[in-house]
Formats: C-alpha cells, structure tokens, sequence
C-alpha cells in the first residue's frame, strides 16, 4: 500500500505544467478562444512532443505507454492552464477505446494521435453533444447497441455554441452502417462503460487543476486588493471562503487519485470509484468559482479578469461525461442498495 | 502507486480480527464519562494492554507492538468494524504519547509509556484556561520554578477526561514576565498532587466530560517537564498536530457511522425522501474520502514526511462531516429522534442523539473549527494575518 506516486509521473506531471506555462498563458488561451476553430494544432503537436497526446498509447504505437496514474497528474495541470485542446476527449477517452477494439483501427489511429496529428472524438449516450466533432479526424460514435467509426464528411456535424469557449461541443448526426460498426451487443456495451469512466476521470482531474489555479489567483488578488486600509485577504470572511475551497480540493485529489488507480487496474469498482472522483472534484470545482468570484468582487465579474476562463472551465467540466445527478445515482445504487461491502476496511480490495 | 494490501498487512488485520472477536464484550459498556463506565473502561484497556494491542505503532518496549502507520490504520478499521469500546485514555493514547515519543528525555518515555499504554495511567488535557480558549496564548496559569519544583497556581477549564483522570498534561506559563506563546512549558502534572481540585463540569448531554482545575501552590518535580523551558509552545503544538491531524481520529471511526447510517437509511427505506438519500449516499463518500485522504497522509508519513498545518484541514472536515451525518441519522429517525435511549419506544436509536449531542462539540474542541479555517487561509493558503 503506497499512495505515492512515482519519480517518473511527478517529473513528466512537472515538465507538463512548466510547458504549459509557457505555451499556455491566459492571453494564449483567450487567442485560441477567438480563433475559428478554438483550438490551435501548433500547441496540440508541441503537447505531442512531450508526450501528453499519447501518453496512454502503448510505446509500439509510438506512445508513452503510462496508465491512468499519471494521466491524471497531467490532467490536472491541463485545468490548471485552462488548455483548450481535446486531451480529454482524444488522449484519455478515444485513445484506449482504440486500444481496445484494436486491430487496423488501433493500428491506423495510434501513431497518429501520438504524433499531435489526429484528433479523435467520442459520443456517448450521457450527453446528446460530442466536444470536439468539429475539429476531428475521426468520430467514434455510440448507437442504441452498437458502436461506430465514422469520417467527419460522412457525419453532419452542427456546432452548440457554449458557456466554455475552451471545450466546443456539437450534435453529431450520421448513418449507421455495416461499414461504420466496429462493436455490437455486449462488447460495445462495455467499451462504452469505459469510455465514460474515462472521461469521467478525465473530466475530474482537470477539475482539480481549475479549482487549484482559481484559489490562487483568489488569494494573490486578496493579498494585495487592499480596503479599510489592509489587505482583504487578512479578514476572516475572506481566509474562511478560501479555505473551505482548499478542504474540499484537498479531500477531492485522493479521490481522483484513487479512481485512476481502479481504472488502470480493470478494479470491479472502477465505475463507482470514478463517480466519487467525479462528484468530488466538480463540487470542489463549483466552490472554487463560486468563493474565486465571491473575493474577487467586481473585478472577477468582467470578461478583463482572467478568472473566468477557470470559472467556465469548471463549469463545463460539470457538464462533461456524465453531470453530478447522474453521477450521484451511480453511487446511489451501488451502496445505497448494498452492492459493494462498506464501513471500516472496505476502501480498499481485499480489505 | 500501489493501493493493495501486502500479505504482511492481510496478516495483522486476520489477527487483529480474531483477537477482537474473541475479546469485545458483548454488551456495549456505560459512557466513559460516567464513574462506572470509566471504570469498566479501564478493564477494558487492561485487557487490550495484556493482548498487546493496546498502542500497536508504539515500540514493543513502550508496551506497543512495533507496528507501521498503516498497520494502525488497519488496526483501526478492525477495531471500529467489531465496535469495540471508545478509548478511555485517548487523550494519553494518541496525543501526548506520540508527543512524549518525541520530545520525552529516555527516563520520560520509560516512566510514562508503558502506563500510557495500558492505561493505568489515564489522562487529562490541560490546555484551556477562563481567559485562554481560541487564544491559547492567553495562558496566566504560573509554574514557578522553586528549587527542584514548579509551584502551579491558577486554573484550567475544559480539561477533557478531567472528572476521572489520574493525570494533567498542559501548558504553564514558567516566566511571569513573558508575553504570548513565549515563557510558556510543558508540564505533567498529577491530579492527586496537594493543591490540585478537580470540579467536574456536565456537559450538554449531561455526563460529566470535562472538568475545571484549580492549582493553588501545586508542587510538581521538574522532572515532569517535556521538552526546554519556555518551549512549551511548540511542544504544544506537536500535540495539537497529532490531535487534529492523524490519531484522534481514524476514519474507520466516521466509515462506521456512515454504514450505520446506510443501514439506518434502509429500515426506514419506505418514508425516506430522496434528498436525504442523496445526503447519506454524500456522507459515505465523505468518509471514504477522509480514509484515502489518511492513507495518502500515512504514505507521505512513511517515506519520512511530517504532518504540519495541513492536520487543519483534516479537523474541519472530519468534524463537519461527524455532524452531518447525525444530524440526518436523526431526520430518518423523525419522531424518535428525540427519545433518550431509556425510552420504551426508542428500540435502540437513543444512541444516535448521544453521539449527535458529542458530534457537535467536534468544531469546538483541539481548536475550534473558526481557529483552523485561519490556520489554513493563513499557513497553508498564505493569506495575511
């Protein structure tokens, strides 16, 4: 039992978030927010290059070949920056699916997301919308008992202008065919389950990093805003609403941590793990933009202030793969109805 | 990262299982706060003592079994899963022995442990004084050094255990002209020691919890000092660390409570609205989340990190969550969630509105919750004062 993560993960969850800010500045984002496609393939290949885009695929298909574990760590800096490029959808959500169905699919697309030179999106029947359709190169798409593979031509693609100019959503209409379908019955059933694990645990992570970047930008400018001739950050109004966001972040990371074990682990509890992680991470999220805004006053109101690319962030990571409510009723039906043994050493397998 | 158990942990969690088996009483014993149930409660220790599993992570020739962290953790979960008594010592147990182990002089740890251990020894804590609650800083209680003696006048209050304790740890002000968290030290002081009174206070559920104490001319030798004169503070504050932190308080404690809640949510499965089903569904993972949260911390504890002002956070959320659950124990109980364990028709539930009335003093005591949101904004967010 070690909750620790390795030398490796931590050096590569450093190098991600010295990268990226650098090559991820608020200025860069909101450049790319104004940008036509709201993505920038300049910075997709450079995350390419240091491994982000193909962490998860195996090092025969020119990835990194890591796990879950440390997917997490750069997903929680991809938050932090407010990354705009599809690492959710395309690096943790479509690049094991492809692993899984394999075969010339896998062998095709791999390389290729590895490389920064693919994109691939995912729907799932969670939500009618499929972030990044627009800009991919390939749609993996779920129907009624199947699942499919389809060109962006022969999809007709129509884009949801949403709250997060970071994360575009659109509804994805096509035609199944014998010629789309990759998986039926109950082998597509299942990739999709973990399709949805995965963004859900994707989703959470990032959570972590928006939460953690809005509590600092909370405390830098309550440090400084001064009023009734001190720093507002010295009143206890102030100190107290912040440090009820760190409490629920710090007792959200493990959650999250732990989840990305049980996925990279095939854990019988993996879907329940990641609804915890999920619910945890969004509402610690939620708090933080909500206590971020709250002692940033007015400032933190206007389109100028930067917080509002975290605030937007969280609130459309909330939406993604699977909303609280729903995430809830998992965890519901698990232990409410006595599906998983719980009370003292139940945590763990084997406890 | 590895979050499976290893065989040697599997091993002393069947142990400890089966030694608790064979050993719990059946019948739950009388609150500890009450002058039979202390004394059943020290029976209790005793025989845990003579198991040796009194104080598993302390070392075997303080009266522990040479256990890790994590063993504790799983000592924990084993002991709350077959609801074993509440520890009478606590206060000995899991706050000023671990402090002992640190700042205690070899003659220290040899005197005091071992009666920590089985509990021979039980003990009070004596941090709080009239004037010096949240701002403990405030102390006035004097520990006047004459010759080989500290000579103790003034008064503590809140003094936990204090009605049926033998012994007093707390802070002493040791230099009358100091200021603050300054000229401030650790002293163990003997409840029987001429000059000490000891006024029993009934707390809110009407047991007898806490106590005032008053030292008039007190003499205690100055070897019951703990760490440098006028280092009181800091000594304290390891304490308080452990206090809030780690020990007090092992999750398996609130993942008890939130299966007991589950359990209670489907007896009563017919009538329970949906919010509160979110709610109990919310506390679980609460608990969940404050187990993986201390086994992250007890990793880091072994590879040789310390707990700092993060045990802030541990405090507020563990107490927060405490609350919370009772409070909706006690709405799934509706009309007998207010009935006293005595009443014919509370079959049972009247413990819920004990543990309830202890739950809400949990913000309150080792620092109020108040007290570690400006620990947390302050020394871990790097707010201003």
């Amino acid at each position: 039992m070690d909750f620790r993560h390795g030398d490796d993960p931590l050096l590569l969850q450093a190098t991600v978030r010295d990268f990226l800010a650098k090559e991820c500045a608020p200025e860069v984002v909101r450049a790319i927010w104004d940008s036509g496609t709201g993505r920038s393939p300049a910075l997709w290949k450079k995350l390419a290059e240091i491994g982000v885009t193909g962490l998860l695929v195996p090092e025969a298909h020119g990835g990194l070949g890591f796990d879950e574990t440390t997917l997490v760590l750069l997903l929680e800096e991809a938050g932090r920056a407010a990354l705009p490029e599809p690492v959710i959808g395309t690096s943790a959500v479509a690049v094991p699916l492809l692993r899984e169905l394999g075969g010339a699919l896998a062998a095709d697309w791999l390389p290729r997301v590895a490389a920064g030179e693919a994109i691939v999106a995912v729907g799932h029947p969670v939500s009618p919308f499929v972030e990044d359709a627009h800009v991919a190169d390939l749609l993996l798409l779920a129907q009624p008992g199947a699942l499919h593979a389809v060109r962006p031509a022969d999809a007709r693609i129509t884009e949801q202008p949403a709250n997060d100019p970071g994360r575009r959503i659109a509804s994805v209409e096509f035609t199944p065919s014998a010629a789309t379908r990759v998986a039926e019955g109950e082998r597509a059933r299942a990739l999709l389950d973990g399709a949805l694990d995965r963004g859900a645990l994707a989703a959470a992570a990032a959570a972590l990093g928006a939460c953690d970047r809005m509590l600092e930008l909370a405390v830098a400018y309550t440090s400084q805003r001064r009023q009734f001739g001190k720093p507002v950050g010295s009143f206890q109004a102030v100190k107290h609403m912040l440090a009820n966001v760190k409490v629920k972040l710090e007792y959200a990371r493990p959650v999250v941590w732990r989840a990305a074990w049980s996925v990279a682990h095939g854990s019988p509890r993996r879907s329940l793990h990641v609804s915890m992680a999920k619910l945890a991470a969004c509402e610690a999220a939620a708090l933080g933009a909500r206590n971020a805004l709250q002692a940033h006053g007015a400032i933190g109101y206007t389109w100028e202030q930067d917080l509002h690319l975290w605030m937007r962030r969280a609130w459309s990571l909330e939406q993604a793969w699977g909303r609280s409510s729903f995430h809830l009723g998992r965890v519901r039906s698990e232990v409410l109805e006595g599906r998983v043994p719980i009370g003292p050493g139940t945590t763990f397998l084997g406890g | 990262m590895d979050l499976t158990y290893s065989e040697r942990e599997d091993a002393f969690r069947a142990e400890a299982r089966a030694w608790l088996e064979a050993n719990v009483p059946q019948a739950p014993l009388a609150s500890f706060d009450t002058a039979e149930g202390a004394r059943a409660h020290r029976e209790w220790e005793k025989r845990l003592d003579a198991g040796g599993w009194a104080m598993v992570p302390w070392p075997q020739a303080y009266g522990g079994r040479g256990a890790n962290l994590l063993e504790w953790l799983v000592f924990e979960e084993e002991y709350y899963r077959a609801r074993a008594p509440k520890r009478i010592n606590q206060n000995g147990i899991f706050l000023l022995g671990p402090t002992i182990m640190e700042y205690g002089t070899p003659a220290q740890r040899a005197r005091f442990l071992p009666k920590i251990a089985s509990s021979e020894e039980v003990w009070a804590q004596g941090w709080s004084e009239p004037n010096a609650g949240s701002d403990m800083a405030a102390i006035t209680t004097t520990a006047l050094r004459e010759g080989d003696h500290y000579v103790i006048r003034g008064q503590k209050t809140w003094a936990s255990r204090g009605a049926f304790a033998d012994w007093l740890f707390g802070l002493f002000r040791t230099d009358p002209a100091s200021e603050r968290h300054h000229g401030l030290t650790f002293v163990l002081v003997p409840l029987d020691t001429p000059g000490v009174t000891v006024r029993p206070i009934a707390q809110l559920d009407g047991e007898t919890g806490f106590a005032e104490v008053f030292f008039d001319g007190a003499r205690v030798p100055v070897e019951h000092r703990l760490g440098a004169e006028g280092e009181g503070w800091s000594v304290a504050m390891s304490t308080a660390g452990f206090e809030r932190g780690l020990m007090l308080r092992s999750p398996a404690r609130f993942q008890d409570t939130a299966a007991r809640l589950v359990a209670l949510l489907r007896e009563n499965d017919a009538t329970a609205p949906d919010a509160l089903r979110d709610e109990v569904a919310r506390c679980w993972m609460g608990a969940e989340a404050y187990a993986l949260e201390t086994y992250r911390t007890v990793s880091r504890l072994l590879a040789g990190g310390r707990i700092g002002a993060e045990a802030s956070l541990n405090k507020i959320f563990w107490s927060e969550l405490d609350i919370r659950m009772h409070e909706l124990a006690l709405q799934l109980l509706g009309d007998r969630a207010e009935l006293l364990s005595e009443a014919p028709a509370a079959r049972g539930v009247g413990t819920w509105l004990d543990s309830y009335l202890f739950a809400l003093s949990g913000p309150i005591y080792a620092g109020t919750n108040e007290i570690q949101r400006n620990i947390v904004a302050e020394r871990i967010l790097g707010l201003p004062r």
